[in-house]
């Protein structure tokens, strides 16, 4: 279990290999090997390339999303606000009409958004392609879609869902250019345009969106889990089947932001089920991994650490979000303190923990070097506890009535003592976001050496050097079963053999 | 066996490990997210159907593009044409093709150009007149830059064919383009019959 066995590339165990075409490379296939050994750290052979599918579309999507970036920031600089030189998009992250409309947003602050998301869309359609592309046509042998490891099925679910979700938002925003520049009456309600329509279009991306996020977030999970449990993933068919399923009901929930427009007794009860069937696959997600941490031999190291607290946080976000999904509750507290306090939930103790456990797993393949572990614990410790002060607090203001998007507010509503503890916890998790960059800056000159595979993991990334050559592989592995490095250390009781 | 530090190798590794082209997966994920765009514009064309303010209302200014849409179609079988005959080698043929599609995906975008002309000059009806004006030419210009588009992409493969650069390994490419013309193609029946049929 616990070798620590410097595992270098390529493999010389020529028995063992399936050889693209040993022959034209020289006499012998241990000639080969041999030379092969030296040559591939500096010189990739042509076939073992093994990047993604489309480098050129992925250096074209990467360039887009990221001039998309800067012209949205050049708006400070550039364009023409209500009070001269720059001025930020001020129409909200929603942008309801007829906010947007020329005459109640002059100036350009808006036509950089428009135009701003509008490209980096583009570049995210355009890498979810590239990830679709390199999924399915660049397996390694034996990777059937059965055998590959969670986290591609879920960057491959996630990828399919930008197609659906974004685009909607990108034709939502060519309606917009239009209406803006030259005269056309989308959402102009002067003409019989319609405002509800602009919130529908934008919210047919803005839920997908929110689970185009936490995929990639149960991805990592799905990967740390199983590894710090020392056990494979319990039920990995029905976390496919979950995953898949959450794709497609997450198309049918945008409404339940809309609760107060006033849809209708049709409208809302459709959504509100939608919503509460969407918990479903997410609870059968939820106690697969607990299924897997049970009976296991759990190992707290950092990256286990937060996913725990990913699992407890996402849970409580939740839940508060089947709350939120019965609209007359919703009614209650639409755009209220306790809707802020939901969506960091699941953004801060969900995707934001999950990153950070991320983060610890994958630093020491990406770099060559561990991160420093008592850090860690001060950093997850610190950052677990600010974020309970600030978010746990953040409910109760809401429930008292506090609204949304205030900077200030009467003095005697009762509001203060909480809003107080949530700014402490907020200096905490700031504290604790400093060690962490400290962290990531200092192990990466200091860290201790990593190894390949310092976590004793299964899936084939563990196999390559750390960091990994750009080739990836200098020989292409073919698998057998889901967890190809088990197989590897144990051949006296391989996966395959109960496949 | 048990210091290696080999991927295991499957013993049944003779069978032979074929996975989908590229081009092709990617091109279904293109027409995915088009598709997605266009249902938008077709959402909001049905959803203000009959909300215009004022006139001309589209029963009394179109009619059935019955000769574009043809021709359009027929396109269809042209492309699909070259694409066959390249795979079985003959370039000749497929450029021949080629340039039957090409012509009349043209004579499409001719129909599309009289149409808008007697809409803006006759009918007075321009994107800021209504409503209907707003988005029938938003969804029928949509329509239209994609063909394009495409028509743009089969020129250039008309080109590399004639100067003789194309040969029977490039069909997998020429079949890529020929789904995304068989994509616009089938775009357009959707158009046709909400904004001809339906909308009329």
């Amino acid at each position: 279990m616990h070798r620590r066995k410097p595992w270098i590339l390529p493999p010389l165990q020529p028995r063992n290999l399936h050889l693209p075409n040993p022959q034209r490379f020289g006499h012998s296939r241990l000639a080969y090997l041999a030379a092969l050994a030296q040559l591939c750290q500096r010189h990739p052979p042509p076939y073992l390339r093994n990047q993604l599918r489309a480098p050129r579309l992925n250096a074209f999507s990467f360039w887009l999303s990221a001039f998309g970036g800067f012209l949205l920031y050049l708006s400070y600089f550039a364009a023409s606000g209500l009070y001269g030189a720059g001025s930020a998009p001020d129409v909200g992250w929603f942008a309801y009409a007829p906010l947007t409309a020329k005459v109640f947003s002059p100036g350009h602050s808006t036509d950089y958004w428009t135009l701003a998301v509008l490209m980096s869309g583009i570049g995210t359609t355009g890498t979810a392609i590239n990830i679709v592309a390199t999924t399915i046509c660049m397996r390694c042998k034996g990777m059937t879609l059965t055998r590959m490891p969670l986290l591609v099925w879920l960057y491959l679910v996630t990828s399919c869902m930008v197609f659906v979700a974004v685009s909607p938002l990108s034709a939502a925003q060519i309606m917009l250019c239009l209406d803006r520049y030259i005269g056309s009456h989308f959402f102009d309600t002067q003409a019989g345009g319609s405002a509800v329509l602009w919130m529908h279009f934008f919210w047919i991306f803005g839920h997908p969106e929110v689970y185009i996020l936490i995929l990639p977030s149960f991805a990592f999970i799905n990967e740390i889990v199983p590894v710090f449990s020392r056990k494979a993933i319990f039920g990995y068919p029905a976390m496919v089947a979950a995953s898949v399923g959450i794709g497609f009901i997450s198309l049918s929930v945008w409404a339940h932001h809309m609760f107060t427009v006033g849809m209708g007794p049709a409208g809302n009860t459709f959504f509100v089920f939608a919503t509460m069937v969407i918990s479903v696959p997410t609870g059968i997600k939820m106690f697969n991994w607990l299924a897997t941490i049970w009976g296991g031999k759990v190992i707290y190291r950092v990256p286990m650490l937060f996913a725990v607290g990913f699992l407890f946080q996402f849970l409580i976000a939740g839940l508060t979000g089947i709350m939120l999904s019965v609209a007359p509750f919703d009614w209650q507290l639409s755009a209220s303190y306790f809707v802020v306090a939901h969506f960091h939930y699941v953004i801060v103790g969900g995707i934001l923990f999950a990153l950070f456990a991320a983060f610890y797993y994958w630093y020491p393949k990406m770099t060559g070097r561990m991160m420093n572990e008592r850090l860690g614990k001060w950093h997850f410790w610190l950052f677990v506890i600010g974020f309970h002060v600030t978010f746990d607090f953040m409910h109760i203001p809401g429930l008292l009535g506090m609204p949304r998007r205030v900077y200030t507010y009467e003095a005697g509503r009762g509001w203060e003592i909480w809003n107080l503890l949530v700014g402490i916890g907020a200096i905490i998790q700031g504290i604790a976001t400093l060690i962490f960059v400290y962290n990531l800056i200092h192990s990466y000159f200091r860290g201790k050496e990593a190894g390949p595979d310092p976590w004793d993991a299964w899936t084939l990334e563990w196999a390559t050097p750390s960091p990994p050559p750009s080739y990836n592989f200098a020989i292409e592995p073919s698998i057998t079963s889901r967890r190809p490095l088990w197989d590897l250390k144990h051949p006296e009781d391989p996966d395959s053999s109960y496949e | 066996m048990q210091t290696s530090n080999t991927i295991p190798v499957s013993a049944d590794s003779g069978e032979p490990w074929v996975l989908p082209h590229r081009g092709i997966v990617g091109m279904w994920c293109l027409i995915a997210a088009e598709s997605a765009i266009f249902l938008i514009f077709v959402v909001a064309y049905i959803f203000y159907l009959g909300k215009n303010l004022s006139g001309p209302l589209p029963s009394q200014v179109l009619e059935l593009p019955i000769v574009g849409t043809i021709c359009l179609l027929s396109s269809s079988f042209t492309v699909h044409a070259a694409v066959t005959a390249l795979r079985k080698g003959n370039v000749r043929r497929c450029t021949l093709a080629l340039a039957l599609t090409i012509l009349l995906g043209a004579a499409f975008l001719l129909t599309t150009a009289k149409e808008w002309h007697y809409l803006i000059y006759e009918a007075g009806l321009t994107i800021q007149t209504n409503l209907f004006g707003t988005t029938y030419y938003s969804l029928v210009g949509l329509h239209a830059t994609h063909v394009v588009v495409g028509l743009l992409l089969l020129i250039a493969a008309f080109l590399f064919s004639l100067s003789g650069r194309v040969t029977e390994a490039h069909a997998d490419r020429l079949e890529v383009l020929s789904l995304y013309w068989h994509f616009v193609d089938a775009i357009w029946v959707v158009v046709f019959l909400v904004v001809y049929v339906i909308g009329r």
